[in-house]
């Protein structure tokens, strides 16, 4: 931590605050009463603030107040394979996001390289073509960006820049198909209603290959968990592209473009790509790297029920579960070793909700000696591919999937 | 008895369906209005606090600055470039230097 001027006037200011709140002087809650976390970021700061300021949304770690960037309490992955909608994670762009949204004005619009260009209400939407539903995890390219050695910056987020959720919507196809997709058409443009706050930068965007856009499965969503989105996660309406980067699932989308040359905007361009390498993996400082737009996830699993460092039992069963994910397809094992990495040993596998959602896993271990021994837990996926033993490295600190570790101290 | 198993057979045989062919249940979407939450954070006095507080702040909170790691002056200076140029924050040119200082100040990498 920088042991400079600056950073001590910011304490002292703090201080002065707490002493001002203790004599009565502040009606509001001194900051000292603030439920905090501690994130263990490497090198810190780990310091975040519990905050329940949002609407619709519960407990959820603070990392920017304005644009939000909220993150799922790692605990709440323990309950379930589903993220409650009011501690699903949050992550905007740009600030003047609506706070005002009436459902009998919203409009989709449809246009660009169509042969007929629609405006859809919602109305049109929810009750003029075919309900589709499928559980999907949620994941911030970002996510766990935090741990990268050497840090990056970005959003610190630990591991809750993730969610899954039973999304409901329509497909994407069938909304293309009544606006009738014109021969020639490359990809497909999706825009929200969040706006920049300086006029001329570059507006929100995102976009699929045309293929990709009319492959079934991309879902223009109104529903997660069987309610409507909170509207920091995207009401009315929001882009579900299953197995692929949250980056792409716009939200509060109101306009798709059918494009008939590739899109050349910042947002897919130039900003969100990754080094043309496996696990977009570089040296630090390694220049003259292809890159490409981040696309499908890679596979993870995480414990949930035992946080580093717990005291268990020598020599006796221990129960321990989590989650994973496979990342673009489903997880074909979850194995675990307590022997960092000789030997790995299967997990039971809990139900499949669908091959995109999370998936329980739980084991009975025994640790036989005293002692600390490292978990290291490692996901598979239906492809065949594993978390990979060494973390990946690029500057803008995206698709970690590392095989993760906890420390579990047997007394 | 037979009142509880009627669910779990109903239960049964959506679960036995495939997932992207379910049938979503009808919903109705009801209008929304919140008030956000803004932060009055402001960035701790010191050297060059002035033209960040009154460059940065329009854009985004102080917050998500003070939690970024420890940067090398390089690496502060790269990104108040891409703010500027990549994301067209209005800063006045007098303002980079005295911003990239401030952060190096209290975020610089030892």
């Amino acid at each position: 931590m920088a042991e400079n001027g600056a950073f001590h006037r910011m304490v002292t200011r703090r201080q002065l605050l707490a002493t001002a709140s203790a004599a009565g002087l502040a009606l509001s809650k001194p900051a000292w009463a603030q439920k905090m976390i501690d994130l263990p970021l490497p090198g810190g700061p780990g310091a975040r603030q519990i905050t329940t300021a949002f609407p619709q949304k519960g407990q959820m770690i603070l990392q920017r107040t304005r644009p939000p960037l909220l993150e799922t309490p790692f605990e709440v992955f323990d309950k379930g394979v589903f993220t409650p909608n009011d501690q699903f994670y949050v992550r905007w762009h740009w600030a003047v996001i609506p706070t005002d949204i009436d459902t009998d004005k919203f409009s989709l619009k449809v246009h660009g390289h169509v042969n007929q260009t629609l405006s859809l209400s919602l109305s049109d939407i929810l009750h003029g073509l075919p309900s589709v539903q499928l559980s999907a995890v949620n994941q911030c390219s970002g996510n766990s960006r935090g741990f990268f050695q050497p840090r990056v910056p970005g959003g610190e987020w630990a591991n809750g820049a993730m969610g899954n959720a039973l999304w409901a919507g329509v497909r994407l196809k069938d909304v293309l198909d009544k606006a009738g997709v014109k021969p020639g058409a490359v990809q497909v443009r999706f825009k929200g209603l969040e706006e920049p706050v300086v006029a001329d930068a570059p507006h929100f965007m995102k976009s699929l290959d045309i293929d990709h856009a009319r492959d079934g499965e991309v879902m223009i969503a109104y529903a997660m968990n069987g309610e409507q989105l909170p509207l920091v996660n995207g009401f009315p309406l929001r882009l579900v592209v299953p197995g692929w980067y949250a980056t792409y699932w716009v939200k509060m989308l109101n306009d798709i473009e059918v494009l008939d040359q590739p899109d050349t905007n910042y947002w897919t361009k130039v900003a969100y790509t990754i080094p043309d390498t496996p696990h977009a993996d570089i040296k630090p400082g390694e220049t003259n790297v292809r890159l490409v737009p981040i696309n499908r996830m890679v596979p993870r699993s995480f414990v949930t029920n035992i946080p580093s460092g717990q005291k268990v039992k020598a020599a006796s069963p221990t129960m321990v579960r989590g989650i994973a994910f496979g990342g673009d397809c489903g997880v074909a094992r979850v194995d675990y070793s307590v022997d960092r990495g000789q030997s790995w040993h299967q997990t039971q596998l809990g139900k499949d909700e669908g091959k995109y959602g999370f998936r329980q896993w739980q084991t009975q271990l025994a640790l036989p000696t005293p002692g600390e021994h490292t978990l290291l837990i490692r996901c598979t996926n239906s492809n065949g591919v594993p978390q990979p033993e060494t973390p990946n490295w690029n500057p803008a600190g995206f698709m970690r999937n590392v095989v993760e570790s906890i420390d579990i101290i047997a007394v | 008895m037979f009142r509880n198993l009627v669910p779990t057979v109903v239960l049964l045989a959506v679960a036995s369906m495939p997932l992207a062919a379910r049938a979503a249940p009808p919903l109705e979407l009801k209008s929304v209005k919140i008030d956000l939450p803004d932060s009055d954070k402001m960035f701790p006095d010191g050297p060059g606090s002035d033209a960040i507080n009154n460059n940065c702040l329009a854009c985004h909170s102080a917050g998500m600055v003070l939690n970024q790691p420890a940067l090398s002056k390089q690496a502060w200076a790269a990104e108040v470039s891409k703010m500027i140029n990549n994301y067209k924050a209005p800063v006045a040119p007098e303002d980079v230097g005295p911003i990239v200082e401030y952060l190096t100040a209290l975020k610089g990498a030892k």
